[in-house]
């Protein structure tokens, strides 16, 4: 006969709630390290996919995802001629906030060099890769964008032409792939008043100085377009991705790209460790705060109700005592409702998680380490949980039954 | 007489329980040596505060005395406070108690809370429940076996605490005040089972009690005042 059984049958009510009650805890607790999980996998998703061996970004800088990197867009050229290279593109990433249809849409713009990058690399759930040079563009399904859609960004409209499914940036911002000179529009377009402001200011300032004065065809340029002035640099990308050759010696080309002082030169998994440990270390030491805080909730809650439903039936445990139960029979009872608590909140906490988790707007990752780690965790909570019940049912004088 | 029936269910020499010390002390049980023979019911009366409970706690080994010596069913259990045997399993094994209220556990129907006092002396399941239901029929219940304590009725709650008594063919009942919450019909009855359990199970049994209307049923009866235990002049009056 299985007294903790018999006893919970008996405080069924109470011992549902606060199971549930535990269970979505624990379900927080588990969607925490979810989100942890999930903020690693898109922070490293696109780095991931894109397929680069190396990557060239401005000099000094941790770029293009962990801060701001701006290189020529020619740089790519110079790396091309590095023994061991196979290919170098270009490659543009930045975040925007426009308004869409009355809605803030976030997307992180990724530019592809074209023709060479076509994103034929990206998962696609639906349509195509880009096939224009222009007006096209790859919208992850997170941003809300339907396939075909057509979307106004700066002055130009982009069409929908295919469709990724949990392709985002670090921020959790849905991925919007574009060629790189679109991708530049965007994050430059200006409005026209202010385009031609900037056109007569500089006239203003070639009339005052000597060179103005000295060469007169270059001030009715400087009222044109900024790209037919030379001394003017075109406009940078972010990074330049590099593929190296099937066999080639990765350590000789990137100590070559090293030497290069106006650069700094990653691997992929540099380029990870830098994301991870830069942009998701305070964010996964907070959510480890949380999780601790709640773990500790979760055992002071268990706690205060088993040592409430050992009071309740500390008489009982006594009567036991008195007609000669061993220790072990009143610890069992107190210890499996511990457990049982812990292990169906558990299994609740998953269960629940299964459909709560996948409407979070962040991904939720739940991989079976994590699982067996918060099992045993919650294992060990429980025996926690039940030792001040266990202490007070040890405790107890066997001839409390006669008072 | 066999061998069995010749060993008392329970000797006490000089039994003497001192609560507290020096000028807060005082003697709640005083010499008291008792002999309860196996078959024999004694009735232990005597005013509040006279020491029954003291006793009785003594003798069922969870208070123990001061002083002097507990031999159940001839073999030496209690020197003073220093215990020869494993008090816990002893009490499983040896000793059946019953009480003012009937104490069953609220989580357990009839039958189980006579199983449990058979389980947790290492009785098999099929086996307790078996015998449980044989106690419950031999004391009337068999029909609410399956009931919890709340369905059942006074008199039926203790009706099962003495089923849950005998569960172990203890050689000694302990009752103390059994008939306190029950009506004079019912609490005759219960005392006539004791008799019943005791002379048929050829186990001692110690009853005290308040209720006087009773005590023709008992074999011997003791009377106990300020901690003292002296044969009862009841006894005499009734026979």
């Amino acid at each position: 006969m299985n007294l903790a059984t018999k006893d919970i049958r008996h405080n069924l009510g109470r011992f549902v709630l606060t199971t549930i009650g535990i269970g979505l805890l624990l379900m927080i607790v588990m969607g925490m390290g979810g989100i942890y999980r999930g903020l690693i996998r898109e922070a490293t998703l696109l780095v991931d996919t894109i397929g680069a061996d190396l990557w060239v970004v401005q000099g000094s800088t941790r770029g293009p995802f962990a801060e701001l990197s701006r290189i020529p867009a020619n740089l790519e050229d110079r790396v091309r001629a590095v023994p061991g290279v196979a290919g170098a593109r270009r490659f543009v990433s930045y975040t925007v906030q426009r308004e869409v249809r009355s809605r803030p849409l976030r997307l992180v713009v990724t530019g592809l060099a074209w023709p060479d990058d076509q994103g034929d690399w990206i998962p696609l759930v639906a349509g195509r890769p880009l096939r224009q040079a222009h007006y096209e563009m790859i919208a992850d399904r997170s941003l809300g964008l339907a396939f075909g859609a057509k979307v106004k960004l700066g002055k130009e409209v982009y069409e929908v032409v295919g469709l990724t499914k949990g392709l985002v940036g670090a921020g959790g911002d849905g991925l919007g792939f574009f060629t790189a000179s679109d991708a530049a529009a965007i994050q430059f377009d200006v409005p026209g008043d202010a385009t031609r402001l900037e056109r007569a200011a500089r006239q203003a300032r070639l009339a005052v100085s000597d060179l103005g004065r000295v060469q007169p065809l270059l001030r009715s340029r400087a009222g044109g377009l900024t790209s037919g002035l030379p001394a003017l640099s075109p406009p940078q990308v972010s990074a330049v991705l590099v593929k190296l050759q099937p066999g080639a010696n990765a350590a000789a080309a990137l100590a070559t790209l090293g030497t290069w002082p106006d650069v700094s030169v990653y691997t992929t998994r540099q380029q990870m460790d830098l994301l991870v440990s830069g942009m998701v270390d305070k964010a996964r030491r907070q959510l480890g705060l949380f999780r601790v805080l709640l773990i500790i909730i979760s055992t002071i809650i268990m706690a205060l109700i088993i040592y409430t439903l050992t009071l309740d039936k500390i008489h009982d445990i006594a009567l036991l005592k008195l007609i000669g139960a061993r220790n072990g029979v009143i610890v069992g009872l107190i210890l499996q409702q511990a457990l049982l608590i812990g292990a169906l909140g558990y299994g609740l906490a998953f269960w629940l998680g299964t459909f709560a988790f996948p409407q979070f707007p962040r991904l939720v990752v739940i991989e079976t380490p994590d699982l067996l780690l918060l099992a045993g965790v919650v294992l060990a909570i429980s025996v926690l949980a039940s030792l001040l019940g266990i202490g007070k049912a040890m405790s107890v004088e066997p001839n409390k039954v006669l008072s | 007489m066999n061998a069995a029936t010749a060993t008392p269910a329970i000797e006490t020499f000089n039994l003497t329980k001192v609560y507290g010390h020096d000028n807060t002390e005082v003697v709640a049980m005083k010499d008291v040596s008792l002999r309860v023979n196996r078959g024999q019911v004694v009735a232990l009366v005597g005013p509040s505060g006279a020491g029954k409970s003291t006793l009785l706690t003594a003798i069922g080994l969870i208070n123990p005395p001061t002083a002097g010596r507990i031999v159940i069913g001839g073999q030496p259990v209690m020197e003073a406070d220093r215990a020869f045997v494993d008090l816990r399993a002893f009490r499983r094994q040896h000793l059946g108690f019953v009480f003012q209220k009937a104490n069953l556990i609220p989580f357990l129907t009839a039958a189980e809370n006579v199983r449990v006092a058979m389980e947790i002396n290492d009785v098999s399941p099929r086996a307790a429940r078996s015998r449980a239901l044989q106690l419950l029929d031999y004391l009337g219940v068999a029909d609410r076996a399956d009931h919890l304590p709340d369905a059942l009725s006074g008199g039926q709650q203790q009706r099962v605490a003495v089923a849950r008594a005998l569960a172990n063919e203890p050689s000694l009942i302990l009752a103390d005040e059994p008939t306190a919450a029950l009506d004079g019909h019912r609490g005759r009855q219960v005392m006539e089972l004791f008799r019943k359990v005791a002379h048929e199970h050829g186990a001692g049994a110690i009853v005290v009690t308040h209720d006087h209307r009773a005590l023709d049923v008992f074999d011997e009866i003791y009377e106990m005042e300020d901690g003292r235990l002296s044969p009862s002049q009841m006894q005499k009056h009734q026979s």
